[in-house]
């Protein structure tokens, strides 16, 4: 049962703001999807190993060798603030 | 009341490859501009696919194995949910539910014996950006470059029990990495990170105190420091009732000398980590896994052994395994020239010398062993002198390409047969010019034939057999 208090701590790690109707709201929606996937709890999986990934496929690498980049100016082009080459937000500690 | 420490370590050490984990920007941006060796893989963009670095899973797996750890031979990545502006996806890609490599151990020895000491496990990740506080007030500016480095942590079990064994630990990892040549383990290159995991509790006791996380430590010596300022802390805590002990992160003030509270651990569960989806699991097969296997060299007691046999003093041996580049820097220099006494001398001297001189480390050597071995062969049969043969060496370190033979005779410095008719020409010049020093010498002053030896040399620029010179001057006064 997702309580109030697992939507705001779930909001806090997300860093999310929340009203308190939409609390209720969540919470209701999030309840109906544990209800659904409660469903899926019922299936037997004894015996049949976690699935890392849903399509068959493995080993997808690359060589070790250094391709190009983007520019400075390309990688900062959709920064909402920018200066002395870096994105800029309030501060963080 | 007698307390013990109880220390686990998480050690961040990033992987020496060319280009980053999940995507083909250069892994090396020591001063370059910020945010100029990134594309849209490694800042977040929507809809990028992360491609994985072979090199980074070989580099994992032969970490693995130095650490005598199990190789899970299916091996997944992980979602690590956070936001934090320095993962510009606000998850980082690491490794949860199925870790390269498991259970390993690391075995150290200090001054309250030996220890072995286990390996939770082992996994790789990528890297985060760099955050610059206080560009201008209440600002934080980021930088990618540092984002998708590839790193591989390594997680302890809660096993040192003193800032002493951690220091061993941690000196035995770097060696031993090193020598696996997967890092270049430099803490003051932040190219191996600590994170001490401290609690204290009574002797002997079993049940485990009130735990906290140090980080921030840029040295072996501020994680020594740490771990005695946090343990005191502790025992204060405890003993006295100064603070209430939290688990916590803490952040270590080296120049103060105090840690201080970050903010409130995260569990596991607020990480919610998942299968990444866009990236597919590895399995590594026999083929795979004999490779790496065969690539592992041996282990630092092992060659020392080795060294020992072939006649080398215990503190020579023990000097050369220090380092996996003296070891092959010794090794090919010696099947080169046929006489590993006569290598390690010149390894002990002069190699060490012109590393101190160019104020490089062991792991910056970059010799062309075998032509060293030829050049020491050079020196040994007479062919070049012993002064010139320092200059050569020096050379040598400069350009891997010298052929010292070659360049011996380029410049001069071989010393030949044909030189005889040459080296008696200047002897009679000098003879002629000093006849002082040939009469104190036919007087029985010892003294004056090193004078006349040493215009000879001189004059000769070093390019000369000291016995053919002697043998040459001496026929010359008596002759
Ligand atoms: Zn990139």
């Amino acid at each position: 049962m997702i309580s109030k208090d697992v939507v705001e701590k779930v909001a806090k790690l997300s860093r999310l703001h929340l009203e308190e109707e939409e609390i209720a709201q969540y919470a209701d929606q999030l309840n109906q999807i544990l209800d659904t996937m409660a469903g899926l709890q019922q299936i037997d999986t004894d015996g049949v190993a976690p699935l890392a990934h849903v399509l068959p496929i493995e080993n997808v690498f690359r060589e070790d060798e250094v391709g190009e980049c983007f520019t400075q100016e390309t990688v900062l082009a959709n920064a909402p603030e920018q200066s002395n080459g870096m994105f800029q937000v309030p501060k963080i500690v | 009341m007698k307390y013990e420490t109880v220390i686990g370590l998480e050690v961040h050490v990033e992987l020496a490859t060319e280009s980053k984990i999940f995507c083909s920007c250069s892994a090396h941006s020591f001063g370059a501009d910020p945010n100029s060796h990134v594309c849209p893989a490694c800042c977040g963009m929507p809809g990028m696919l992360p491609v994985v670095n072979r090199r980074v899973v070989d580099f994992g797996m032969k970490a693995g194995m130095m650490l005598n750890c199990d190789i899970n031979r299916v091996t997944t990545f992980d979602k690590k949910s956070y936001y934090y502006p320095d993962l510009p996806g606000a998850y980082q890609t690491t490794q949860w539910f199925a870790p390269v490599a498991v259970n390993g151990r690391v075995d150290i020895e200090t001054s309250a014996g030996k220890k072995s000491v286990r390996i939770k496990q082992i996994h790789m990740e990528e890297d985060a950006g760099k955050l610059v506080h206080d560009i201008s007030e209440g600002t934080t500016h980021v930088d990618f470059n540092r984002t998708s480095v590839p790193l591989i942590e390594i997680v302890s079990q809660p096993d040192l029990s003193s800032a002493e064994e951690v220091e061993a630990y941690l000196v035995r990892l770097r060696t031993l990495l090193r020598y696996a040549k997967v890092a270049e383990c430099e803490m003051a290159h932040g190219t191996m990170r600590c994170d001490v995991n401290l609690s204290v509790r009574p002797e002997g006791s079993d049940v485990l105190g009130v735990r906290t996380e140090m980080k921030n430590m840029n040295s072996i010596e501020a994680i020594k420091r740490a771990i005695e300022y946090e343990t005191a802390r502790h025992i204060n805590a405890i003993e006295n009732g100064t603070e209430v002990l939290v688990q916590e992160t803490r952040r270590w003030d080296d120049a103060k000398g105090k840690s201080y509270a970050m903010r409130s651990k995260e569990t596991a569960g607020d990480y919610r980590y998942f299968p990444d989806p866009n990236v597919m699991p590895v399995v590594i097969d026999d083929v795979w896994y004999e490779t790496i296997k065969n690539s592992v060299p041996e282990f630092p007691e092992v060659k020392r052994e080795k060294y020992i046999a072939l006649g080398l003093t215990e503190y020579d041996a023990e000097r050369i395994s220090e380092s996996i580049m003296l070891c092959e820097c010794f090794e090919e220099a010696s099947e080169a020239c046929g006489n590993p006494k006569e290598v390690v001398n010149w390894i002990t001297s002069d190699v060490m010398r012109i590393l101190n001189a160019k104020q490089m480390t062991y792991e910056m050597l970059n010799l062309d062993n075998k032509a060293f071995g030829k050049l020491i062969s050079l020196t040994l049969d007479g062919k070049i002198s012993r002064a010139n043969s320092k200059k050569i060496l020096s050379a040598m370190f400069d350009d891997r390409a010298i052929e010292p033979e070659a360049y011996a005779e380029a410049n001069n410095m071989l010393i030949g047969e044909q030189n005889d008719d040459l080296i008696l020409g200047i002897v009679k010049k000098v003879v002629e010019s000093d006849p002082k020093s040939v009469n104190d010498f036919k007087n029985g002053k010892e003294k004056a034939l090193m004078a006349l030896f040493g215009k000879c040399m001189k004059e000769l620029k070093g390019n000369c057999d000291p016995q053919q010179l002697k043998v040459i001057l001496l026929e010359c006064i008596n002759g």
